[in-house]
């Protein structure tokens, strides 16, 4: 009888796990089937017409694109300088106490809370008006929990012993950093930031209020210039236009998942090759 | 008839190409404390995790030859290792307490079993406490978490935990390499006290511990047996020049 | 060791032997500069903190915040406006708590099978689709459970509206699915073998093993990663703005239309008059918003410090 629940209770967890990735799959493929239909090279290289009925979604690309490199060059350079410090300078005490404390709470914040976080900071405090800067600032705060702890991890990985060598050279603390440990540790942090970025690149909650704009097509032309971002765009298309086929709404669909999903599995080789080598 | 002896006969182990024991014919005396000495990868451990199938979780071993515990060859493919296991108590060489509280590790195999009654319990835990010579260091902490407990203290709430599920035997791994001289005083006075239980198997490679703890010596060499017998003539007249020169500190 | 020598000669030519001077000044401007990064993510929290409360507070000279969160009517721009948002909670408590129901027994079961019974093989395939399944913006979410899930739903229910709580949390149930297995696989994995070892020496089948020691001892991890799982849930923003009905009466039931707290945020915040009532009300549910998230993710972390030293001793 033991033996029998035993079977039971095994066999009801098969059932379950395969469920959820034949569910992935599935997902996955249906996505991938009704974009393809939806796909063409205008859809992906022209700029949009008709409320987005027509046309392509060129400048939502180009947008979204330029915003997380935008958010890139926020988050990395803070998020790795933090994570030197988490792991190279500072010595247990109160102060990582709350730095860490600051790290475990930023990653829970909703979305949605960086977003008025940044319309109230970067949008009206600091007058940057709805812009691509404000949102990538925005962006870049979300990102960085994420960044500081792949950088730490990567930190932590470097053996101690490369460390000692450069150490037992003269080199000093700073050099050590800048030319040992970063250097042995790239991959790791690269991939880890990779992996942030690709999930502020299909957030839409915080850009929503920070200078997402929903028509306007043409490319965008500076930092204190509003984008189109494919996100949005797709959540307007979605919701919003009327008779919108939904052959359009999954070729974007697609497009972001894809844009998403190369950087996402880009930031998972990465660090792969970063605990290998 | 439950005496607890083992006889073993011609067995050997293999993990994948490597053979880690060869045909090995002996007897376990029971009710008695026979301790395993030999060199560091000369088999010992092997040894001992064939007598509950231990082996069994290693997944390129394969054992051949009998052991046979109370008249029935435990390496036949019908026994039910579970059942066995509940006979042939292990204790690691590390303490390895559950991370829940004390009379809770103890109460686990009593539990696993269907015991459910909390009087019952009760008493199967202060038995086995009171066996394994801890009841008077924890019975006030009963609830507290094992892993708050000393290391020998640990290892001790380990042997009660064997205990509380009444086993033949009891195979001990290395019991004391863990732990400092007093804990592994109280450890071998433990050892001494429950060969009137049970039979006890001692892999150590502390000469002088099987010398004051057991009755019986098996000396192993490279997988091979090269003498089995009373404690004291092993430790002074081996027949086996090589068991001489090992128990002399003359190697190993 | 390529790497070294690289690294070792490229150390060489950059630093000849020069006065301590400068070297001395750079070391210390350098030590200066990472400690600021750190501090200023202590100064993010302070800040996101400082400004959600001080853009919110011209509201509580209108509302009590008592009075606020527990008001069933939201009309923030009649007149006089009415500033409650308990139908905004009690949609949230309902979407996640369904999402939750959903969600975490087949993530765990997910956990459970990779960390214990699924051969390398399995563990290959399903990694990069898990990671998927949680890279998948939630945007793209929303898409889905528009035009797939919500039809699905209201013919099943015969509902005249697909848009309810009910598609909303069963969407997010999908996605916190690799959040909860990730999460608690590792968990799972980190209990020591010895443990699994010492139940079957005492006559535990692998079965029992399983379930009476190993699991136990990664609960702190699982409760952890169910925590985690909660707070995306209730920070989810456009999945539920897109599926969830957006009705702002308070709901009685799990397969009503439904607002959340982040749905209104997302609606609203767009066109709230600056500086005005409304924009202070919207700011105050992001506050409470965001003390909510805080109390989660703080208790996660306790857990996981928990689980951490739970194993680390001997």
């Amino acid at each position: 009888m033991n033996r029998f629940h035993e079977r039971a209770v095994n066999a009801l967890l098969t059932v379950l796990f395969w469920l959820v990735i034949g569910t992935t799959a599935g997902l996955i493929l249906f996505i991938a089937a009704r974009g393809i239909k939806g796909m063409s090279w205008e859809f992906v290289s022209a700029m949009p017409r008709d409320r987005g009925l027509a046309g392509g979604v060129l400048p939502a690309i180009v947008g979204t694109l330029v915003l997380t490199s935008g958010t890139a060059l926020v988050t990395v350079p803070l998020g790795v300088l933090a994570g030197v410090y988490l792991t190279e300078y500072a010595r247990p005490g109160p102060a990582v106490r709350l730095v860490n404390l600051a790290i475990v709470n930023l990653a829970g914040v909703p979305s949605i809370v960086y977003g008025l976080f940044g319309l109230a900071v970067f949008v009206l405090s600091l007058r940057l008006g709805p812009s691509l800067a404000a949102a990538s600032l925005t962006l870049g705060v979300m990102t960085l929990p994420v960044v500081v702890t792949a950088t730490r991890e990567a930190l932590a990985a470097v053996p101690v012993a490369y460390r000692e060598a450069a150490y037992a050279l003269g080199a000093s603390r700073r050099q050590v950093i800048l030319t040992h440990v970063l250097p042995y540790a790239k991959s790791g942090i690269v991939g880890g930031s990779l992996l942030g970025l690709s999930r502020a690149m299909g957030e839409t909650a915080p850009i929503l209020v920070t200078g997402v704009a929903f028509w306007l097509p043409r490319l965008p032309t500076g930092p204190a210039s509003r984008f189109m971002a494919l996100p949005y765009h797709l959540y307007i298309i979605a919701t919003q236009v009327p008779g919108m086929p939904p052959a359009r709404i999954w070729a974007t669909a697609l497009t972001l998942l894809g844009l998403v999903m190369a950087l996402n599995f880009a930031a998972a080789g990465l660090r792969r090759y970063g605990k290998g080598g | 008839m439950d005496t607890g002896k083992i006889e073993i006969a011609s067995l050997s182990c293999a993990f994948g190409s490597r053979q880690v024991l060869h045909d090995i014919t002996l007897t376990l005396a029971g009710r008695c404390v026979t301790a395993i000495i030999g060199p560091s990868g000369s088999g010992k451990s092997t040894l001992l995790r064939c007598l509950n199938r231990m082996t069994d979780l290693v997944p390129d071993a394969r054992v051949s030859g009998k052991i046979i515990l109370d008249g029935t060859d435990i390496l036949r493919r019908e026994q039910d290792v579970v059942q066995l296991r509940q006979k042939v108590g292990m204790v690691f060489q590390k303490p390895n307490p559950f991370p829940r509280s004390v009379y809770d590790n103890v109460a686990y195999g009593p539990r696993i079993r269907g015991l459910r009654r909390r009087r019952e319990l009760d008493r199967v835990v202060e038995e086995a406490l009171r066996g394994a010579a801890l009841w008077e260091e924890v019975r006030d902490r009963l609830h507290a978490p094992a892993l708050s407990l000393s290391g020998g203290q640990q290892q001790r709430l380990c042997i009660a935990r064997c205990l509380a599920v009444r086993p033949q035997v009891l195979l001990m791994d290395e019991p004391c390499s863990a732990l400092d001289p007093a804990a592994t005083a109280k450890i071998e006075d433990l050892i001494t006290g429950l060969r009137r239980e049970l039979t006890v198997v001692l892999v150590t490679h502390n000469l002088q511990q099987a010398a004051r703890v057991s009755d019986h010596t098996v000396f192993l060499l490279d997988g091979e047996l090269v003498e089995a017998g009373e404690t004291a003539t092993i430790f002074t007249r081996a027949r086996d020049p090589r068991t001489d020169a090992y128990v002399t500190g003359r190697f190993g | 060791m390529d790497k070294w020598h690289k690294a070792a000669s490229r150390f060489r030519t950059r630093r000849p032997l020069r006065g301590a001077g400068p070297a001395w000044l750079l070391e210390i401007g350098f030590a200066a500069l990472v400690r600021l990064a750190g501090y200023l993510l202590i100064a993010a929290v302070l800040l996101i903190f400082y400004f959600l409360f001080s853009q919110a507070r011209p509201l509580f000279g209108h509302t009590a915040l008592w009075d606020f969160i527990t008001g069933p009517r939201w009309l923030p721009v009649s007149e006089p406006p009415l500033f409650g948002i308990l139908p905004f909670i009690v949609g949230s408590a309902w979407i996640v708590s369904w999402a939750l129901a959903l969600g975490v027994p087949l993530g765990l079961a997910v956990a459970v099978y990779l960390a214990e019974m699924a051969g390398p093989r399995v563990r290959s395939l399903a990694g990069p689709l898990l990671t998927t399944l949680a890279g998948i913006p939630s945007v793209v979410y929303g898409v889905i459970g528009l035009l797939v899930v919500a039809p699905w739903v209201a013919r099943l229910l015969s509902l005249p509206t697909g848009l309810t709580g009910l598609t909303a949390g069963t969407v997010l149930a999908l996605m916190i699915v690799p959040t909860v297995a990730t999460l608690s696989e590792e968990a799972i994995r980190s209990v020591p073998e010895e443990y699994r070892e010492a139940a079957l020496a005492m006559g535990a089948t692998p079965f029992q093993a399983r379930w009476t020691v190993l699991i136990p001892a990664a609960s702190s991890g699982i409760a952890a990663s169910v925590l985690l799982a909660m707070g995306r849930a209730l920070g989810e923003t456009m999945t539920v703005l897109m599926v969830g009905g957006g009705r702002l009466v308070l709901p009685t039931g799990l397969a009503v239309p439904m607002r959340t707290m982040t749905a209104t945020l997302a609606v609203e915040s767009a066109y709230a008059v600056h500086r005005s009532l409304h924009y202070a009300a919207l700011f105050a549910m992001g506050l409470v918003l965001f003390a909510i998230t805080f109390f989660i993710t703080l208790a996660a972390d306790r857990l996981l410090q928990r689980a951490k030293r739970g194993v680390g001793q001997t």
